[in-house]
């Protein structure tokens, strides 16, 4: 008992004395980033989008990822690969949870080089559900000689490979259990297809570039890929761009991290056994502990 | 340290072995009988949490070595395959990452804390140097760790880091050479990386059994700075009380590694490091992991490439030489009214390097990196070894019973 208390008015003296440093170096990190210039060079932070799947609690929603996959497939899938993702995911719990049946059915409809057989020869065959989504183009440099010189990146880890700082002190909140937030890379992938303008008055822009707010540098080679109506739904949801938007992005974050759900079911019992644990060996201490005075 | 109670083998079994090799008497002398003082805090739970750092980061990283392959063309891609294909994948590699963090954090508390209480003086100044070698073997192992998912920021940070040893007079490019196995960061820096990344974590293994060894001979230090004069009184045998105590400690801790495990596993990385590595482009900010950010501030803060690589190393080895840094006799800060005050400025300065680390080395960013890497220098150099000969410091309790005895009875 006397120990619990000791510490923590050692943890209270700790802070108090603490306090000179810790409001300088808070002043310090406040101070800075509002003294820097930045060399107009910037972006605005890309705004933040409710997610099924943000949160201790959050999951995928499976509709959304089977409208997001429809997106991906009818639009992005001409010029981004997806390599690391195979059919038989589609399938998988935490997934679209497509029927395999169905997910059978939509690698059956890629055609997958395999190769060589008996003969020596290489040929095309139908996709199985254990292969991997096959690029659109044979290799980089074909794709760049498509696109003018820039490469369509690949789309399996975009979501995680994308992101932004929220800044000092917002930045230290991300990680917090109840203010957690995880989600830049998607929320800057559906402010970055909304995110098309006309160029402002006095930028040039190369034939082939286009201006966008959210592209680091404002010049992106990519068209604006979604318009409304491209893309039909059948589970009545908005057909929409900004819809469109955010179920691609919802399925390029499961494409990233297809074991989301499986993560935080399996944390939040983690987290459970541990605060159990954590009870049980302090009580445990304080009783042997008892003996020692 | 003499212990509670000696060893007597049970059974018939312990008897035979232990006149033939007496293993179980040694570890029940180190971690039964071995005497902790009564007054240690839950501070003093942090050597515990750390070897169960060091053992986390063994077993998930042997393995992540059955399904890694450590080739460029294959690196990235073997990494994506044990996040979705290799069973339980994601939680190996996002606890091994976050591992690294968790391990980092439980150090840097646990070598304040010993800068705090005076756990470096005389005579445990071998103890001390024994944890510098650690610290500076998990500096070089986390580094070269992060280098094998063969992103963005691990190539970069590979070419940024090699590229220090240019800076030696003469033999510099030589040595720099030598070290990646050509002249740039490829497949042959990527391998070596991987075998000294296997084998440095057992080095570390070898150092912390002597750091063991050496605190074992000199007994802890404990909140008062004053040893222990009455081992009857004034000590517990370590198990059940620190084992108990450990745990609570393990345990607080394994929550919040879970925490950031399993629900903000990202949080410490940086996006770029889930592009794969392109020597053709140069990330727009090359970042290393946070828990190297004061340092990188250091290092970018003195225009000099020669003298801020000299400033770098500097700022770790000078933390060897705090037993004779520190002039004063009074151990425990607890009693050192003014040190006390230098000694939390001290640490906001390695948090304000730390947060000027990850932040563009230009304008009042680079300003301030000048400003706090002169007082990080200045704690060690002058404030120290000053303080020792003129702070005004207030009495010590004559022994830990004492100190105990008026505790009890302020709290009751």
């Amino acid at each position: 008992m006397r120990d619990a208390r000791g510490i923590s008015t050692m943890i209270v003296s700790m802070m108090r004395r603490s306090a000179i440093g810790f409001s300088l170096s808070v002043a310090l990190g406040a101070a800075l980033p509002a003294l820097a210039s930045d060399g107009g060079h910037s972006q605005p932070k890309p705004p933040l989008q409710q997610w099924s799947f943000a949160g201790m609690f959050g999951r995928y929603d499976a509709a959304q990822l089977k409208r997001g996959f429809k997106v991906y497939k009818e639009v992005c899938s001409s010029c981004h690969s997806l390599q690391h993702l195979a059919f038989r995911n589609l399938a998988e719990k935490g997934g679209p949870q497509f029927s395999e049946a169905e997910a059978k059915a939509i690698a059956e409809s890629y055609k997958i080089k395999d190769g060589p057989n008996d003969q020596g020869e290489y040929f095309e065959r139908p996709g199985r559900l254990s292969d991997r989504f096959p690029p659109p183009f044979p290799n980089e440099q074909a794709a760049r000689a498509a696109f003018n010189g820039a490469y369509p990146p690949d789309m399996s880890v975009l979501a995680k490979a994308r992101g932004f700082s929220r800044g000092f002190p917002l930045f230290l909140a991300d990680a917090l259990p109840g203010f957690s937030y995880q989600e830049h890379g998607v929320d800057y992938i559906v402010a970055l297809l909304n995110g098309y303008t006309d160029a402002p008055h006095g930028v040039e822009l190369p034939a082939g570039q286009y201006y966008n707010v959210y592209m680091p540098g404002h010049r992106i080679g990519m068209p604006p890929p979604l318009s409304d109506g491209v893309v039909t739904y059948d589970d009545g949801a908005a057909q929409t761009a900004d819809q469109y938007s955010k179920d691609v992005s919802a399925f390029l974050m499961w494409a990233a991290e297809p074991h989301l759900d499986e993560r935080k079911e399996i944390g939040l019992r983690v987290a459970l056994f541990l605060i159990v644990l954590s009870v049980l060996a302090y009580f445990t201490k304080r009783k042997i502990w008892e003996q020692a005075h | 340290m003499s212990g509670h109670s000696t060893y007597t083998p049970k059974s018939g079994f312990a008897r035979w072995l232990e006149r033939r090799l007496p293993i179980l008497g040694f570890l029940h002398e180190s971690f039964v009988a071995y005497p902790v003082p009564k007054n240690l805090n839950y501070l003093w739970t942090f050597g515990a949490i750390l070897s169960v750092m060091l053992i986390a980061q063994i077993l998930t990283g042997v393995v992540l070595t059955m399904h890694y392959t450590p080739e460029t063309t294959l690196a990235f891609d073997s990494i994506e395959h044990i996040m979705r294909d290799v069973n339980w994948g994601w939680a190996l590699r996002y606890a091994h990452a976050n591992g690294a963090s968790m391990f980092f954090l439980a150090v840097y508390i646990h070598i304040f804390r010993g800068m705090y209480y005076g756990s470096y003086k005389e005579p445990r100044e071998v103890l001390w140097i024994l944890g510098v070698v650690i610290f500076m073997l998990m500096m070089a192992t986390g580094f070269l760790g992060y280098v094998l998912p063969w992103g963005q920021m691990s190539f970069w940070a590979a070419t940024v880091i090699t590229n220090l040893f240019t800076a030696i007079p003469v033999v510099g490019n030589s040595i720099t050479t030598w070290l990646l196995g050509g002249y740039s960061v490829d497949n042959a820096t990527l391998n070596r990386f991987f075998a000294l990344h296997y084998l440095l974590p057992f080095v570390i293994l070898a150092v912390v059994g002597l750091h063991v060894w050496a605190l074992h001979v000199t007994g802890q230090n404990n909140p008062t700075g004053v040893e222990v004069k009455e081992m009857k009184k004034e000590t517990l045998p370590f198990t059940p009380y620190a084992t108990l105590k450990d745990s609570v400690g393990v345990a607080v801790f394994l929550l919040l590694y879970a925490w950031l495990t399993f629900f903000v596993p990202n949080y410490t990385g940086h996006p770029d490091n889930y592009i794969e590595a392109n020597p053709l482009v140069t990330p727009p900010h090359i970042v290393p992991e946070w828990y190297f950010l004061p340092f990188y501030a250091i290092l970018r803060a003195i225009p000099s490439k020669l003298v801020g690589v000299i400033a770098l190393f500097a700022s770790i080895l000078i933390v060897a030489a705090l037993p004779w840094l520190d002039t004063s006799k009074v151990r425990s800060g607890v009693f050192r009214p003014l040190f006390k005050k230098f000694f939390w400025a001290f640490v906001a300065v390695s948090v304000g390097l730390g947060y000027l680390g990850a932040q563009p080395a230009e304008g009042v960013y680079l300003f301030a990196a000048r400003v706090l890497t002169a007082c990080y220098f200045l704690y060690f150099l002058v404030v120290l070894p000053l303080l020792g000969k003129y702070e005004k410091t207030l009495p010590e309790p004559k022994s830990i019973a004492a100190a105990l005895q008026s505790g009890e009875s302020a709290h009751a």
